[in-house]
């Protein structure tokens, strides 16, 4: 035994010594890309609890094979790699690992979930490997001097938030505000922009919080307390689940505030409807996007653009799903951005060309909404309208809403 | 799974009887050990960054597997809740980090020791509970860490988790951090084996395995139940803790959806499939459990999950015993059939 042990001790000492001898390689700049191809890595989670957002991951790969099919990017086909990490922050370490240590993708593209992302923030840009688009609302994702190899997509939650205070404000500035809220980041972040919004008059104009938690069952007994309140303005920020009983109980009981629902929760097919229109009527949302169940895009360029794209590429995918829509206007970005890069494709400029995204349309976006970034502004979409449910569509309001610009 | 049926009792007599020989006894037994050390040592300089990460999340699933089987494999109490001890051991290591900078090194010690205290602690009123409804109350745990984890806000932040640091080798040592890490995962990995093999080769390994297989025989030879039970209970706790705070290290970052209901029956499949009381199925399992989803992903994408059950099948069907007790099988004829021929029958 004790000829093992130093066996084992000598063995590690040789081998310390062999690795101490051996330097650094320098890093490269150009990785992932051939004459031919670009290799995009990407994880979703195919599988476990948050399975249903990895039709993102899906619809994504199928407009990238409609460019390939339409010849690729200045020559370029795209080589999109999508793994599964279960929305598991260890796993999507391992994943993200991979892609960059083993597969060697030129970019990180759409990783989707907060806490898969917060896992891999640091290591990504320790690798200076491009993070883009990442497919999450929290707030962090703009900030480039500390992270500036990350870069966020979609209006972040406490922007929305900011928006409905200053209507509450300039309309009802003595309104009683009661506000429900998923009690995790996501409900925190809606509730902080909300009340930064407010400002000052917070504490006068909020009169109940209520909060549930994700697994919880139902939320009828917030809905009565925030009915007891005497609140004539309701912000309602949660998941469809949830906002489908908020919605029905508060109609039930013959609540009637002017009710604010969350971007999250706007979907007709999975939300109003179930919820039932003629409860839904006078609720008032934040878009970005057209709603692709709402009848008023019947005829409009970008939506049957994406029909047509749905039925050729991706048939098995659900027409009603607005991830479906949310992919493909991100992917549709993303080549954008490898059109910008030329024949430059390293790191550096696809970083820099992500970076200098001007004034850019994306088909599924309300008309109005441009995707801007900077290198000090890593959030492509800062834009937002309020709209009005008038019991068969959002029917949009007021002007597109900068939280930026005010 | 009913415990005390013959085979079963039969293949601890044998396991336990291998476990009291020496290791003078059993030349091979020790050159096939020396062999996987070997590997194990050499392995950061045949791999990469990637690879490596992997195989020290092997060494954290093994330590972990080994906590289980102690308690499920060797003791017969089920648990489906051990990621919450992963998890616990985890958070311990990261907020002691993040809030109090105290050393990652002292920070795996103590995870060990929260966790020895609260598994003792979950497992004394445990102890009214057998089988499926131990199986049941330990789910709970299971379900409710990850909930409690985004409760305590301040300590734990929330659901958005603690982002780490990688720890970097220490002594001027030019090795990387992840095989820093590696080797680092790999020395604990080597001492909870020791310890285990230690207690479970003696007096106490005997009595843990009576409980099992009998405990009213158990009880009449003057074995404390509870007592053993319990600390039982504590030790597998620490293992898997240790092995969560180790992964905390390994991924730098921790949070509520790292330790979900799957992780706790990830480490139930690793220790059935990597076989039922026995040391060496920790690192069957950990590297079943490691690699095998990854090549189900590989095979399929769109099922992914559906591969993975038909691999869990193969396995069960073609080793019933686990995989240990396959290549105990199989290392059994080969030798029998050596001595046959040396006798030269």
């Amino acid at each position: 035994m004790r000829l093992f042990t130093r066996f084992i001790a000598l063995l590690l000492v040789g081998g310390l010594a062999t690795l101490a001898g051996a330097g650094a390689s320098g890093a490269q700049t150009v990785v992932g890309v051939t004459p031919t191809e670009i290799k995009i890595g990407n994880t979703n989670p195919y599988s476990g609890p948050a399975s249903a957002y990895g039709t993102i991951g899906k619809v994504i790969g199928a407009y990238f094979k409609k460019v390939n099919d339409e010849g690729g990017v200045n020559g370029r086909k795209i080589n999109y790699i999508t793994l599964d990490d279960q929305y598991s922050p260890p796993k999507t370490v391992e994943m993200v690992r991979r892609l960059v240590e083993q597969d060697q993708v030129a970019l990180l593209f759409q990783t989707l979930g907060t806490p898969p992302n917060s896992a891999i923030h640091k290591y990504v840009n320790q690798q200076k490997v491009p993070h883009l688009f990442v497919a999450t609302g929290a707030t962090k994702w703009n900030d480039p001097k500390a992270f500036p190899w990350t870069m966020g997509y979609q209006p972040n939650y406490q922007t929305e938030g900011r928006i409905y205070a200053a209507y509450v404000l300039k309309n009802m500035p003595d309104a009683k505000v009661g506000i429900l809220y998923q009690n995790d980041d996501y409900g925190k972040d809606y509730l902080k922009g909300f009340e930064d919004g407010l400002g000052d008059a917070a504490k006068k104009l909020i009169v109940m919080r209520q909060s549930y938690e994700v697994t919880d069952p139902t939320i009828d007994s917030q809905i009565v307390n925030l009915k007891n309140s005497g609140a004539n303005v309701f912000f309602n920020i949660t998941i469809p689940k949830f906002a489908v009983q908020a919605i029905k109980k508060a109609n039930d009981i013959g609540w009637k505030p002017l009710h604010f629902l969350n971007n999250v929760s706007s979907s007709l097919g999975t939300v109003l409807k179930p919820a039932g229109l003629e409860a839904s009527r006078g609720l008032i949302t934040a878009l970005y996007m057209k709603e692709i169940t709402d009848p008023q895009w019947k005829n409009d360029k970008g939506f049957t653009d994406w029909v047509a794209f749905m039925k050729k590429y991706y048939p098995e995918g659900a027409m009603d799903d607005q991830s479906n829509a949310f992919g493909y206007n991100v992917a549709i970005l993303m080549t954008q951005v490898l059109k910008q890069c030329g024949n430059d494709l390293s790191r550096e400029n696809i970083m820099k060309q992500a970076a200098s995204v001007k004034d850019f349309e994306l088909p599924l976006l309300l008309p109005g909404i441009k995707v801007n970034t900077s290198p000090t502004d890593h959030a492509p979409i800062e834009q937002e309208q309020l709209a009005k449910f008038d019991g068969e569509k959002w029917a949009l309001f007021g002007e597109v809403l900068d939280a930026f610009r005010k | 799974m009913a415990s005390g049926s013959g085979g079963e009792t039969k293949t601890a007599e044998r396991a336990a009887a291998a476990a009291r020989g020496g290791l003078a006894d059993r030349p091979l037994g020790v050159a096939a050990v020396v062999v996987v050390l070997l590997i194990a040592v050499s392995l950061p300089f045949i791999m990469s960054g990637f690879r490596l990460f992997q195989f020290t999340q092997v060494l954290t699933y093994s330590i972990a597997l080994l906590g289980l089987n102690l308690l499920t494999g060797y003791n017969g109490q089920f648990s489906l809740g051990h990621g919450a001890f992963y998890g616990i051991g985890a958070y311990t290591t990261a907020i002691m980090i993040d809030r109090w900078d105290i050393g990652y090194g002292w920070t795996i010690l103590v995870a060990g020791i929260v966790c020895l205290v609260v598994g003792f602690l979950f497992g004394r009123p445990a102890l009214r509970l057998e089988g499926l409804y131990l199986a049941l109350a330990t789910f709970s745990l299971a379900l409710a860490v990850p909930q409690i984890l985004k409760y305590f806000e301040h300590w734990t932040g929330g659901s958005q988790g603690i982002v780490l640091s990688k720890p970097k080798a220490p002594f001027g040592l030019r090795l990387t951090e992840d095989q820093w890490l590696y080797y680092l995962t790999l020395a604990v990995t080597i001492v909870l084996f020791v310890l285990a093999w230690n207690l479970l080769r003696g007096r106490v390994g005997r009595a843990i395995v009576a409980i099992r297989d009998n405990h009213i025989a158990a009880e009449a030879m003057g074995i404390n139940n509870a007592r053993y039970k319990s600390v039982v209970f504590g030790v597998s706790a620490a293992y898997t803790g240790i092995a969560g705070a180790l992964s905390a290290l390994a991924i730098a970052f921790v949070a509520p959806d790292s330790f979900n209901i799957l992780l706790s029956i990830t480490l139930l499949t690793g220790i059935v499939i990597g076989g039922f009381a026995t040391i060496s199925g920790a690192v069957y399992g950990a590297l079943f459990v490691q690699f095998v989803p990854n090549w189900a992903q590989d095979i399929s994408k769109a099922a992914p999950w559906a591969i993975f059950g038909v691999f869990l099948i193969v396995f069960m069907y073609v080793m019933p015993r686990g995989i240990a007790g396959f290549l105990h099988l199989v290392w059994i004829r080969l030798t029998a059939s050596a001595v046959s021929r040396e006798q030269g029958r």
